[in-house]
């Protein structure tokens, strides 16, 4: 399986290895400050956004989307701070109100819109379309050495990878921060943290992590990834930074077990069909969490 | 033909939908009352999102029993099934580990609907599940929707939103005040699960209309729209329910007339254009009587100021305070205080000093509590003459006591 799978198969693990990792790591902090559901908030509002880029652009190209969908994950919060001020309405049911009415909108929109000649409809908002993410130009694996055909690779590729990046600079230059504000936001105020910028910065980070990820992989994956990894890493120990890396290697760890389990194992069992790999690699990070909440060393709570 | 669908008059299935879509939607507003007050509304996005795993493994299960897998109350019984287990999953890492509910909520929407996308795709293999159609269980869908199922949805809305009612008194009795109800041995317990197995079957119930994914919306959005209109339980209780059959009927009614479009979001953004109209334009508590509140008070105090500083005979520098003196006619575009304005100023400024007084004597006799901003109201509107007759002889008694 050499150059068979560098074609069909490697693109796809790395870009969703890059976008659990991407996920992952501003997950950790979503986790410990209560603010987890803002994840599934910002996926579920990423479809509208995509569909007003697509409406105002006319054509599926990555930067307008992206634009759109990040314009749309930013509004939304913006939304969603609005009515929990203005109507001093708590937090969980002011996000409620707003992404199902804009998840609402978008789907509205793109059934009115005529979008049959391009690719764009809700389920691959929700599941992704990992399986056609593959590298054509690939001659085997000295293709990776060969500059060439190493520019042919999917753009969701390159997105990931700078995402990823870009997540991790982040949170390696605002680590301090980052974590007094996990902790203790009334403390990290008192010694000069400006703890409402930093804390909007990780949503928009977690917003952009799940922007880039959601069309490579879905909306599922990205919502699983933010929580799944970083809260099974919870539960293995007390040390923040053992956390965050451990999260990360849960967020790989599911990725390539939830690949090969949804491509192979059909096949070892005798059918010929491959299921769901978004799907596969969301269900097995939910397996890894409930292993470490039945076995994890730190999964009680201290009293 | 829109109104035709509002006037149930465009054939019996449409009818029975919308009426279906109704009383869906109330028991939605009633449930999501209760999840709200009790601080719990997104446990209904785990539900919900916790069905799509039962959906197809009913399917796959009667398919392999070689019964029709499209079968509505086999794909329903399912659905609940794997909702009910998505809940024990929510409610079991809340309580057994560190985890805090919202984590468990997003861990386990995400792990179930996945898990439910792969057995989809498993299902998109064999040839009746491509015609099975469970896609439009994602967005709702009640086009092409069969009499047995609409009649079916009917009937158990019915139940459920009976349910609900047989056991109202003990749930707001909770919602309340759950000190007071566990002293009349109510266990809040037993409480909390029947809010939850009513929503579950909302939810489940919505599938087929609303769609799974944003049946949420039914649970969330009227009852926050109701908070607005009142601070009483059983209003918001009825406000709530209302909203919620308001936004079914008209939602499902708009539905059989664009038959391309899916039910859910149409339904949706009715639920959001009654919670903007109830957002904006409710009293008190909506934000333009908010608004409103706070210009009248700012005016108020804009012109106690202005009026003490005048009967105080201190310039005014303040240019709102001078405009609205001047718009009222207190004082003369030069600044010099006309008639009305003195005897006005003078009258403010007895009623500051009884005020101040009567502060004090509520003070020393430790009855004063918080920062109340009494001098803006008239205080011969608020104490009894009696009252104001001993504080003015306390005042002249203090006066006397200066001289």
């Amino acid at each position: 399986m050499g150059s068979e799978f560098v074609a069909l198969g490697l693109t796809p693990v790395l870009i969703s290895a890059f976008a659990g990792m991407a996920c992952a790591l501003p997950g950790n902090f979503l986790v410990l400050r209560k603010q987890a559901l803002i994840g599934d908030a910002i996926s579920h509002v990423v479809l509208p956004g995509i569909v007003v880029a697509y409406l105002l652009t006319g054509q599926v190209s990555t930067w307008p989307m992206m634009l759109g969908a990040a314009g749309a994950a930013v509004i939304s919060v913006v939304l969603i701070e609005m009515i929990r001020r203005l109507g001093r309405i708590e937090y969980g049911a002011a996000m409620g109100v707003i992404f199902t009415t804009m998840f609402a909108a978008g789907v509205l929109l793109l059934e009115q819109s005529d979008t049959s000649r391009v690719h764009l409809d809700v389920e691959h908002a929700l599941f992704g379309n990992l399986e056609t993410l593959i590298w054509l130009q690939s001659d085997g694996w000295g293709s990776l050495l060969d500059p060439l055909s190493l520019a042919q690779l999917p753009p969701q590729f390159f997105r990931m990878v700078i995402a990823f990046f870009v997540i991790s600079a982040f949170t390696y230059i605002f680590w301090r921060p980052l974590v007094l504000i996990s902790f203790d936001e009334a403390y990290a105020r008192t010694i000069g943290t400006q703890a409402t910028v930093i804390g909007f910065l990780l949503v928009v980070l977690a917003a952009m992590a799940a922007v880039a990820a959601f069309d490579a992989v879905g909306s599922i994956i990205v919502i699983a990834m933010i929580l799944c990894p970083p809260a099974t890493a919870r539960l293995l120990t007390n040390d923040i930074k053992t956390q965050v890396f451990l999260s990360l290697i849960l967020a790989l760890g599911a990725t390539l077990i939830g690949y090969v389990a949804a491509g192979y194992l059909p096949l070892w069992l005798g059918y010929s069909n491959t299921l769901s790999a978004a799907g596969m690699i969301a269900t097995v990070s939910g397996l890894l969490l409930a292993f470490s909440a039945i076995y994890g060393r730190h999964r009680k709570r201290v009293i | 033909m829109l109104w035709a669908a509002l006037s149930l008059s465009l054939g019996y299935n449409a009818t029975l939908v919308t009426l279906g879509a109704s009383l869906l939607g109330a028991a939605a507003g009633m449930a999501g009352t209760f999840l709200y007050l009790r601080k719990n509304a997104l446990i209904s996005d785990a539900i919900s999102h916790a069905t799509l795993p039962g959906l197809g493994f009913a399917f796959l299960v009667a398919f392999g029993f070689g019964i029709d897998g499209r079968q509505l109350l086999i794909l329903l019984s399912g659905s609940a099934l794997s909702a009910a287990l998505g809940l024990y999953f929510v409610n079991w890492l809340t309580r057994e580990t560190r985890l805090t509910q919202d984590t468990a909520i997003g861990c386990v929407l995400s792990v179930f609907f996945a898990f439910g996308v792969v057995l989809l795709t498993i299902i998109q293999v064999i040839p009746a599940g491509r015609k099975a159609g469970l896609e439009s269980f994602l967005l709702g869908s009640t086009a092409g929707m069969l009499y047995s199922d609409a009649l079916l949805i009917l009937i158990l809305s019915i139940i459920t939103a009976l349910v609900l009612f047989v056991f109202l008194r003990p749930i707001k009795l909770v919602v309340f005040d759950q000190g007071y109800s566990e002293t009349l041995g109510i266990s809040v317990r037993r409480v909390d699960f029947i809010i939850l197995m009513v929503t579950l079957a909302v939810t489940v119930l919505g599938m087929k209309i609303v769609g799974l994914i944003l049946i949420v919306a039914l649970l969330i959005i009227p009852a926050v729209s109701a908070r607005f209109w009142s601070e009483r339980t059983n209003i918001i209780l009825v406000t709530a329910t209302l909203f919620g059959a308001l936004s079914g009927y008209i939602g499902s009614a708009i539905s059989a007339v664009s038959p391309g479009l899916p039910t859910g979001p149409i339904i949706v953004l009715c639920c959001f254009g009654l919670f903007l109209f109830s957002f904006l334009f409710a009293p008190k508590r909506g934000v333009l009587a908010v608004a409103l509140d706070h210009y009248r008070f700012q005016k108020a105090v804009h012109l106690t100021q202005g009026l003490l500083s005048m009967a105080a005979a201190q310039p005014i520098y303040e240019p709102k305070t001078q405009r609205l003196l001047r718009r009222l006619g207190y004082i003369r575009a030069d600044g010099v205080a006309t008639e009305t304005g003195k005897s006005l100023a003078a009258k403010t400024l007895l009623n500051e000093k009884r005020w101040s007084y009567w502060q004090e004597i509520l003070k020393e006799s430790d009855q004063l509590d918080g920062q109340a901003v009494f001098n803006l109201m008239d205080i011969e509107t608020k104490l009894t003459p009696d009252q104001i007759k001993s504080i003015d002889q306390g005042l002249a008694l203090k006066q006397g006591e200066r001289m």
